[in-house]
């Protein structure tokens, strides 16, 4: 059977709620939960979630010999990471001094403590936690109808820092600005948690379920990333 | 900048909500997915069912309810009561949880809330701690307030820090059911001690309690039950009122 956005599964987190909030803005979508690389390869669309620790999350991608359907998928058509699914596309994380899939260039950093605190002084938490503003740094068909400055919902102590500022879709403050939406070519990734989202995060996912990446020259991917 | 979040509690038994809800032209004040469908349109930051079922035959029946409000509500579900062993926690967060939280079984046994954390990250445990003053401190209590334990509330809660819980749930039991506010001092006690949020419950009777644990208390989220279900006060009217005491919200 045809499938029409697959979910990556590693046993990184819930993904019911991901897969449910898909099938409620697609509902004609044939939307399959998966550990199988076949499937993943076999899919118009692939959305890779992620939840817990970057050294987990690597090792569980590895373990399930999902490393070449994750690279493939990226490479090739739409492509939506989430939280830890976006941060593991860079190419080393600080959590746990890892590795990652080096699919975009740039890395991963935690909030800085010395820096984790607002204009009064008052003292602000780790993990970010809650609904935050996401600001458009671009125009990209997955914010469309999307307001500038809605709230979506983040859950995260990491975040990712880009080598290449020309990805950078979107970024939220805390207390500084950092990235928490990049776009390149057919890849689209994302630190909040679209699915949790309510409105805003159920329109993102319903511009992914119907993205037609235009060119598909992944303008930023490392050179290592590119079609020979 | 991050919003404070506001977060309605529902207690379930035998699948049912308790205590009653009463939105306007609610069919049946007991349905947990058509409560937590309203609440979501209000405008709740999340939701948290703590599930008070007394015998364990029934607890199955909270997956249900998690599995359907999962399915059309999107936004964050913490789900406590009865969680044991790890595998509870998974069950849950399977059934649609994003968060579990654990209460009486984190002083019984301190470790699970450790293989919760690694096991599946810290963003989903959240540690629940009654506590109430003794003397010139806070001791933390199990079992609904009824048991003490000898631990003292801001050690405790710098240990589940260390330990993997990714947010406090703090609940004072001098105030809760009073209406009287927060225990500010304990809630801003607390807060300061650890760098995780603080849910701040127990004793909401007004917005201004609301405003207070959040201004005072330090409080990153503030949970209500009764003021939200018996139509007191409206999601939106609550977080109207904090914004105009200068308070950051999602409105």
């Amino acid at each position: 059977m045809k499938v029409d956005i697959a979910v990556v599964d590693y046993g990184m987190g819930n993904l019911r709620s991901v897969s449910k909030a898909i099938e409620h803005v697609a509902p004609a979508a044939h939307v399959v939960v998966t550990s199988d690389p076949d499937v993943i390869d076999r899919a118009g669309r692939v959305v890779f979630p992620g939840q817990g620790a970057a050294p987990d999350c690597m090792r569980e991608i590895d373990a399930r010999g999902l490393r070449q359907a994750i690279v493939d998928a990226a490479r090739s058509k739409p492509f939506l990471g989430i939280c830890m699914g976006m941060q593991v596309l860079f190419e080393h994380s600080e959590e746990g001094d890892t590795a990652c899939l080096g699919i975009l260039p740039g890395d991963v950093q935690r909030f800085p403590r010395e820096a984790m605190h607002d204009a009064a002084g008052n003292k602000l938490k780790v993990p970010h936690m809650g609904w935050n503003d996401v600001h458009q740094a671009m125009s990209h068909p997955l914010w469309a109808g999307i307001e500038e400055g809605a709230r979506f919902y983040f859950v995260h102590s990491y975040f990712v820092q880009p080598a290449a500022p020309e990805v950078i879709a979107g970024f939220s403050h805390y207390p500084f600005p950092f990235t928490c939406a990049v776009a390149s070519g057919n890849i689209f990734a994302v630190q909040f948690h679209p699915e949790k989202s309510q409105n805003a995060g159920l329109a993102l996912l319903g511009n992914f379920a119907t993205w037609h990446p235009g060119a598909m020259a992944p303008t930023a991917a490392m050179s290592g990333a590119t079609c020979a | 900048m991050l919003a404070k979040r506001i977060i309605p509690c529902l207690d379930v038994t035998h699948g049912r909500v308790v205590k009653g809800v009463n939105f306007v032209e609610l069919k049946d004040a007991g349905d947990p997915v058509e409560i937590a469908r309203r609440y979501n349109e209000a405008g709740a930051d999340e939701l948290t069912f703590l599930d008070i079922t007394a015998s364990s035959d029934d607890r199955d029946l909270i997956l249900h309810i998690i599995e359907a409000v999962a399915a059309e509500v999107f936004i964050p579900l913490t789900v406590g009561g009865g969680v044991r062993v790890v595998g509870d926690v998974q069950r849950l967060l399977n059934a649609g949880a994003d968060k579990v939280s654990i209460n009486t079984s984190a002083v019984l046994n301190p470790q699970l809330v450790k293989d919760a954390a690694d096991r599946y990250g810290s963003q989903c445990i959240v540690v629940a701690i009654d506590a109430k003053r003794v003397g010139a401190h806070w001791e933390v209590f199990t079992h609904g307030g009824r048991k003490a334990t000898g631990l003292d509330a801001i050690e405790w809660a710098k240990k589940m820090e260390a330990f993997g819980a990714g947010e406090l749930l703090l609940t004072s039991m001098d105030r809760d059911g009073t209406k009287s506010g927060f225990d500010l001092a304990l809630t801003r006690a607390i807060s300061d001690a650890v760098d995780i949020p603080i849910i701040a419950s127990g004793g909401v009777g007004t917005l201004q309690h609301l405003v207070d644990g959040v201004k005072e208390g330090r409080a990153d989220a503030v949970l209500a039950a009764s003021i939200f279900h018996f139509g007191e006060y409206g999601i939106d009217e609550a977080k109207r009122y904090m914004k105009q005491h200068g308070i950051e919200v999602r409105l």
